[in-house]
């Protein structure tokens, strides 16, 4: 867990990290002191036709492979068959939904896709709750031996996920929930509480204790204060790990692999047994990926800052 | 959150030292107790005993009942398929991290102050939004072998295609009437020598009729033409049958542009190629020699690189992988930039030094602090990697692109059944990771004492 490092790192210059979150800072310019560096130098004189030839053929080589695979997955078998996905452009009268419609139509990809969703959401949402009550305690409780405890925490950001494979499959075999939705969910929630508390009981320090004292003043136990105080100032902390833990388990193929059988694999798993037979399979796999991919690309474009911070902060994992 | 992060170790906001934090509440331990119970059960439960587990069943052979002691450590260096993995692990540590990171560092530097740069931002910064899952069949689809799905090899022949001229009959091969034998590389030779005068007849068969490229004319008997030899080239096969064997019969082909070289001893005496309708005329000191249809008309089209193969699937994983993880490599490297004081830079100038020194010896070395971040993190996730390997890697060349991580799964859930060799290369990559974790540790403890 080197990310949030990052941050921890520089503690002198906060802003520095800061920008981690915002690429359009790097944008913007003109008031500040004199930022003359190579790219800018190279920006203003003969050569900088040429950095900006490259650059938007850099973005072309960048859009190009998923463009190939949004093209393939509206055009039918055949034409998939005889031509390259480029044909399109000349012949945008390939265009069809129907790979779309077929998938859809097979009730292994919409239970799979339904199987997803049960197993990202609870996975979410038990992953945020335990953690920022740990996060909360960690904060701002008083217990014995409290930091050794949250360095045995932070100790675990970094446990790669494999080591847990070979256990777990044979405990949950024992528990009997090998093969279930809910092995599936009880793995990444594991995993990923570590962050979650690092994450949230960082934030959560920074709440002002006035704010808190205040609470206590008015009589709020506990629980309130956790309920009224804690939760609704550390939104942004929640937002961003709400975002990352969502998409890491949404994304997520592995545990999936090992922990699911045929009723209850996500969408990931579902279209990884078709990639054996790949350039046979394409008007399956081209739709079935665009479809895993439609939520966190929304995600990614509706929450940029968030998800930005949040990919940055656990990239380690 | 990463600028709360921040601040959060920040002397502009410092955190108190933990013990002058007292709890607001003056909580009573049981309560924190409670607070902390389900992560603690979940953490020991799913993380911790899993890590106990792995060490001593690590020490155990195939089906857990004898005890092999570090056999199966060994076995990452006895095992041919364990060693491959680790091999390309090494690989991928060292190539894939660097790369990224060297992207990166180009995208930062160059988008610093071109307008547009959110814009590019996003692009790079997309791929790390899809499951490797997606990127694995997105670059699937890239490698396709065959020039006509793969946009990678079309790219490759179509440049090849433009340098190179390509045979245009690769599979056309001498019909069994004809007097034309295989004369090694490719080639075909008359056994009979042609004299002038009598024209020759060079029948082929192998590509359809309606296949024939560009689609050319009937072929035509040739005509005798004085001293010179003449003769005609030709697909000697009928849409529809009929037609003599041999013989030039009307509405077969021609095969316009083959190349026809007559020879005696062995060397080349004249040269010609088919006209449009499949005749050639060569000099008269083609007179008694042998022709031969050399091997440059048949050669099998050009149609690119095998990215998926033994010898190239490694790197265009790498490949897939560092458009992945550009954009973060990007991001992280861009906003060390906008931290580095432009008064050094400026300084640097003003002693005479040129762009790429100020680079080279002022913004990397200020730099240094974000790449080493970017490296180690990167580093991290590569010793893990399994999805794209297990997506792009083809089922024939997936042993030779094997790395640690699908070396466990195929160890123990694949055919292998080898759940002790798969614990020892959990506990390996458990092990590779931990001077980060005590990195880590120790920046958590230096902070706390401030």
């Amino acid at each position: 867990m080197t990310a949030p490092s990052v941050p921890l790192k520089d503690p002198g210059e906060p802003g520095k990290a800061g920008k981690a979150g915002r690429p359009s800072d790097a944008a913007v310019d003109g008031s500040g002191p004199p930022r003359r560096s190579l790219g800018s130098r190279l920006a203003g004189g003969a050569a900088g036709g040429v950095m900006r030839v490259f650059l938007i053929l850099v973005a072309l080589l960048w859009v190009t492979p998923t463009v190939g695979l949004l093209a393939s997955s509206f055009r039918d078998p055949t034409d998939i068959a005889d031509s390259g996905w480029w044909d399109v452009f000349t012949k945008p009268s390939q265009l069809t939904t129907e790979s779309y419609s077929t998938l859809l139509g097979k009730e292994e990809i919409t239970d799979a896709l339904l199987n997803t969703v049960l197993i990202t959401v609870p996975a979410t949402v038990l992953v945020v709750v335990i953690g920022a009550m740990a996060g909360y305690a960690f904060a701002w409780m008083d217990f014995k031996g409290r930091d050794w405890w949250f360095v045995a925490v932070v100790a675990l950001l970094v446990v790669p996920i494999q080591i847990a494979l070979i256990p777990l499959a044979d405990l949950f075999g024992d528990l009997g929930i090998f093969g279930s939705v809910l092995g599936v969910v009880l793995f990444h929630v594991g995993f990923g509480l570590p962050f979650a508390i690092f994450l949230l009981r960082n934030f959560f320090a920074e709440i002002p204790r006035e704010l808190l004292e205040a609470a206590r003043l008015d009589g709020a136990g506990e629980t309130r204060l956790f309920a009224t105080v804690i939760l609704p100032l550390g939104g942004p902390a929640i937002a961003s790990l709400g975002i990352f833990q969502f998409l890491w388990v949404w994304n997520d193929m592995l545990v999936a692999l090992i922990f699911s059988d045929s009723d209850s694999r996500p969408l990931t798993v579902a279209l990884t047994e078709q990639t054996r037979q790949f350039s046979g399979n394409i008007e399956t796999l081209a739709p079935g990926a665009f479809i895993s991919m439609v939520i966190p690309l929304a995600v990614f474009f509706a929450f940029q800052r968030q998800f930005v911070s949040g990919v940055m902060a656990g990239a380690v994992k | 959150m990463a600028s709360q992060l921040t601040t959060a170790g920040g002397p502009a906001n410092p955190v108190p030292p933990a013990g002058k934090r007292k709890s607001v509440m003056g909580t009573r331990p049981w309560v924190a107790g409670l607070f902390l119970l389900p992560a603690f059960v979940l953490l020991g439960a799913l993380v911790v005993y899993p890590i106990g587990y792995s060490v001593w069943r690590s020490l155990y052979d195939a089906d857990g009942s004898g005890f092999v002691g570090l056999g199966n450590y060994g076995d990452l260096f006895g095992d041919d398929a364990t060693f491959t993995a680790v091999k390309n692990t090494a690989i991928w540590v060292a190539v894939a991290p660097a790369l990224v990171t060297g992207l990166g560092l180009i995208f930062a530097v160059l988008t610093e102050r071109v307008r547009w740069s959110t814009a590019f931002k996003l692009v790079i910064f997309m791929p790390m939004a899809i499951s490797m899952l997606a990127a694995g069949i997105i670059f699937r689809l890239v490698y396709e072998a065959d020039p006509d799905q793969g946009v990678a090899n079309a790219v490759v022949t179509g440049v090849h295609d433009t340098f190179a001229e390509s045979s245009v009959y690769p599979k056309a091969r001498p019909s069994t009437e004809s007097d034309l034998k295989a004369s090694g590389g490719g080639a075909f030779t008359s056994t009979g020598t042609v004299s002038a005068g009598s024209p020759a007849l060079l029948p082929l068969v192998g590509i359809a009729p309606d296949k024939v490229p560009g689609d050319p004319g009937d072929a035509e008997s040739a005509e005798p033409s004085g001293d010179g030899v003449s003769g005609t080239v030709w697909l000697d096969f009928k849409l529809g049958g009929g037609g003599q064997k041999g013989a030039v019969d009307g509405g077969e082909k021609a095969l316009p542009g083959i190349e026809v070289e007559a020879v005696k001893d062995g060397k080349v005496v004249a040269s010609a190629k088919a006209g449009d309708d499949g005749t050639f005329t060569l000099p008269a000191s083609a007179d008694g020699a042998r022709l031969r249809l050399p091997g440059s008309n048949f050669a099998a089209a050009y149609n690119g690189v095998d990215w998926l193969g033994p010898s190239l699937v490694t790197p265009a994983i790498i490949g897939a992988y560092a458009w992945m993880w550009a954009g973060f490599a990007m991001v992280l490297i861009a906003a060390g930039l906008a931290g580095v004081d432009r008064n050094l830079l400026e300084a640097a100038r003003v002693d005479g030094a040129n762009e790429w020194q100020v680079f080279r010896r002022v913004t990397v070395p200020l730099l240094a602090p974000v790449l080493v971040v970017v490296l180690i993190t990167l580093m991290i996730n590569v010793m893990k990697i399994f999805d794209l390997v297990f997506i792009i890697a083809p089922q024939p060349s997936q042993d030779e692109a094997n790395v640690l991580a699908l070396q466990l799964v195929n160890a123990s859930f694949g055919g292998g059944n080898n759940q002790g060799l798969g614990s020892a290369i959990g506990i390996v990559l458990l092990l590779l990771v931990m001077p980060v974790m005590i990195v880590n540790i120790r920046r958590l403890r230096r902070e706390r004492r401030r």
